[in-house]
């Protein structure tokens, strides 16, 4: 330590944010054995990619071998019935055979990828509606929506509406009407009244403002029982791995938003996103640059407990039979289909089973970790 | 008061009715007809098909359906389309079943929750409430289904009694205490199954309540002029605690239908899970819009009376 140095004199923080958030973690037992199983898992599914999907894998998880059929996990396969391309990788079954025969091992690596993608892919569509929606709300939400725009909008629905069916001379009139409209409202950046269509003002009341409108629309999203509607919307649609990622998404965008939301309310009135407006920084970049660092935290915690939730839905899913088509291996349709042979095979229930919930839990622990990382009143203060 | 309520009131009835446009478009713009549910049925000749699509106004368009649709659900004239019963009749028949699971499972939960998670916040840290954080994740973190499995294969195991259904299959006439005990053993599993994710959760919302409570100056004030540890904990930091749960009890209201999908058809308990899982696989869609349209009427309901007891409970709030 310089001795030269007065207290008077503001100290750089001893250590970054980094090593701070590593030192909080290391406290937290249980946060850091998840983040831990957090990063196996993320390379077992990557590896398991890989080993499970080329034209000639080493884990073929969707090989049949009939004769080899319900084999306890650890079993050597009997190498007088098998072709040698069919011989397992190391010579042994890791976690047994299922009713065809097929290497569960394998499956399950395959199985990793699509809990990885699903989650994360889904996490990752609510956290984008939830941002988008709630900074919306938090940020532009006191202005209002007028009378005209809800017409014009309205217009241009029925208008493409018409097209789509085919009253195409009507649909054209309809959605000319409000292009122009939106095109005069937007480029010429004048008024309704002020130029020469002043009798349009009479439809530019203030209707609703912007925040009520987004959170009506949470509301009603709220109001539908949340398995159930994913059930239905997945079994009308037909069945496929995008399709649950973007419902599971979809339905789940809206504590997201309040978050951002609440946040974005309390952040716009204080004194730094002040200094920057004044300092003439455009919204957009008092947004994501000001604002949105500060307002991340609880929306970092929700997505991670958000993709264990998903990941149990898509497992749930696929247990009812909805989930991922046939060929496919996930974790919830073997588990499904091990059920049948509970008490002669448990292994077909038990390790999928406990993988689930592993992993569920890692991110379930480690969310919570992160929360208390996260939380300003639990750092050092200078 | 009075303004509240009404506000509140038009307010929800609003939403219903954007609530009961949304489901009914995602039903009815998802690819796939009712009217063609199995193309190679030989029975499905194109008259028949013509038929049906007529006797259902599958033919009229689709404002015109949704109109015929919400009148029929308001004079209790729905009826489903797979067995032509009126669809309150059925949901009432289910609910009836599913009412005991609720009753059991709710009651678990909050005897069981509240006595954890307060022993966890006074001794915070410690092993007990060390070990209680980590069973609660492990609660919510493992799957429903496989949880059941491993239930049924221990108590069908070691206590040797069946636990599919609501009660044992072709019982007879068993004396009352059998038959009373027969039905008290199927209904435990699921409803312990339905409460363990509610008491993990609200076992670590009662801790965290528990010890923001104990942090209040009043608590320091009440400890320091010299009060049993007991009436310091369960008269002035308990009471205090317990304000956001009052409101909770309103917010309890949607599990009466909800139910759970996986555990009913896991223990082909004839509930309500159960019935609207039967009327997804086979497209009838007025069982799917009537469950949604009353849940969702129960979501509200349960809103405004928590929002009501939280006005009764907490003087300080003024809507």
């Amino acid at each position: 330590m310089n001795p030269a140095l007065t207290l008077d004199e503001p100290l750089a923080p001893r250590k970054t944010r980094l090593e701070e958030a590593w030192h909080l973690l290391k406290q937290n037992r249980l946060a850091l054995v998840g983040l831990i199983i957090f990063i196996l898992f993320f390379c077992t599914a990557l590896i398991g990619l890989v080993l499970t999907s080329s034209q000639d894998p080493v884990f073929d998880p969707s090989l049949v071998r009939l004769q080899e059929k319900l084999r306890p996990p650890l079993a050597k396969p009997n190498l007088e019935t098998l072709r040698p391309d069919e011989v397992p990788l190391f010579g042994l079954y890791l976690f047994g055979t299922d009713d065809l025969g097929r290497d569960v091992f394998s499956r399950m690596l395959q199985g990793a990828w699509v809990s990885l993608t699903v989650g994360f892919v889904a996490v990752g569509i609510a956290v984008l509606v939830g941002i988008l929606l709630g900074g919306i709300a938090g940020y532009f939400g006191q202005n209002h929506i007028c009378l005209d725009h809800i017409l014009m909008a309205l217009l241009l629905f029925f208008g493409g509406t018409l097209l789509v069916i085919g009253v195409i001379p009507l649909g054209i009139v309809l959605v000319a009407i409000s292009l122009a409209y939106i095109f005069y409202y937007t480029m010429a950046r004048k008024k309704p009244g002020t130029g020469g269509l002043s009798w349009l003002s009479v439809l530019h009341i203030k209707a609703l403002s912007i925040d009520t409108l987004i959170m009506r629309i949470v509301d009603i999203m709220l109001c539908f029982p949340s398995f159930f509607l994913i059930l239905t919307v997945v079994a009308l649609l037909p069945a496929s791995i995008y399709n649950i990622m973007i419902v599971i998404g979809l339905t789940s965008w809206m504590g997201t938003t309040r978050f951002v939301r609440a946040e974005f309310l309390s952040l716009r009135e204080q004194d730094f996103v002040t200094a920057a407006r004044a300092l003439g920084v455009n919204n957009f970049r008092i947004i994501f640059r000001h604002m949105m660092p500060n307002a991340i935290g609880p929306v970092l915690v929700s997505a991670t407990i958000g993709i264990a939730t998903a990941i149990l839905t898509e497992a749930g899913l696929s247990f009812l039979g909805f989930g991922v088509p046939p060929p496919h291996a996930t974790w919830g349709n073997i588990l499904s289909d091990g059920k049948r042979f509970i008490f002669d095979a448990p292994w077909l229930t038990f390790i999928p089973g406990f993988v689930i919930l592993i992993v569920v839990l890692s991110f379930n622990l480690f969310g919570e970790g992160l929360r208390d990382i996260l939380n300003p009143k639990l750092r050092e203060r200078y | 008061m009075v303004s509240f309520i009404g506000r509140s009131i038009i307010q929800k009835i609003i939403t219903l009715f954007f609530v009961s446009i949304v489901s009914f478009l995602i039903i009815h713009l998802a690819p796939g007809k009712p009217s063609q549910v199995d193309p190679l049925n030989p029975k499905f000749t194109p008259e028949m098909v013509e038929r049906f699509r007529k006797e259902f106004h599958l033919d009229e368009p689709l404002y015109v359906q949704y109109l015929l649709f919400y009148r029929g659900l308001f004079t209790g004239k729905t009826a489903s389309w797979k067995d032509n019963q009126s669809v309150l009749e059925k949901i009432w028949e289910r609910f009836l079943n599913s009412l005991p699971l609720f009753i059991v499972g709710t009651i678990l939960t909050w005897t069981l929750s509240f006595p954890v998670g307060i022993r966890s916040a006074l001794f915070r840290g410690g092993l007990y409430d060390r070990s209680t954080t980590f069973f609660s994740y492990l609660l919510i973190s493992i799957p429903g289904f496989f949880f059941a499995y491993i239930l049924i294969i221990f108590v069908v195991n070691s206590f040797h009694i069946p636990v599919i259904g609501m009660e044992t299959f072709g019982i007879g006439d068993p004396g009352w205490g059998r038959w009373a005990m027969d039905r008290v053993w199927h209904l435990l599993l699921p409803s312990v199954l339905g409460a363990t994710g509610g008491i993990a959760v609200l076992s670590r919302y009662v801790r965290s309540q528990m010890l923001e409570v104990e942090s209040q100056d009043y608590v320091r004030t009440a400890r320091a002029k010299g009060l049993p540890t007991e009436v310091v904990h369960y008269k002035h930091a308990l009471r205090n605690a317990l304000l956001p749960f009052v409101t909770m009890f309103g917010l309890i209201l949607p599990g009466l239908i909800g139910g759970s999908v996986i555990i009913e058809s896991i223990f082909s308990w004839p509930g309500m899970g159960r019935m609207a899982y039967e009327a997804i696989l086979s497209r009838d869609y007025p069982v799917i819009l009537t469950v949604n349209f009353v849940s969702a009427v129960l979501v509200l309901v349960g809103t405004f009376i928590s929002d009501l007891l939280y006005m009764v409970v907490d003087p300080r709030i003024r809507l």
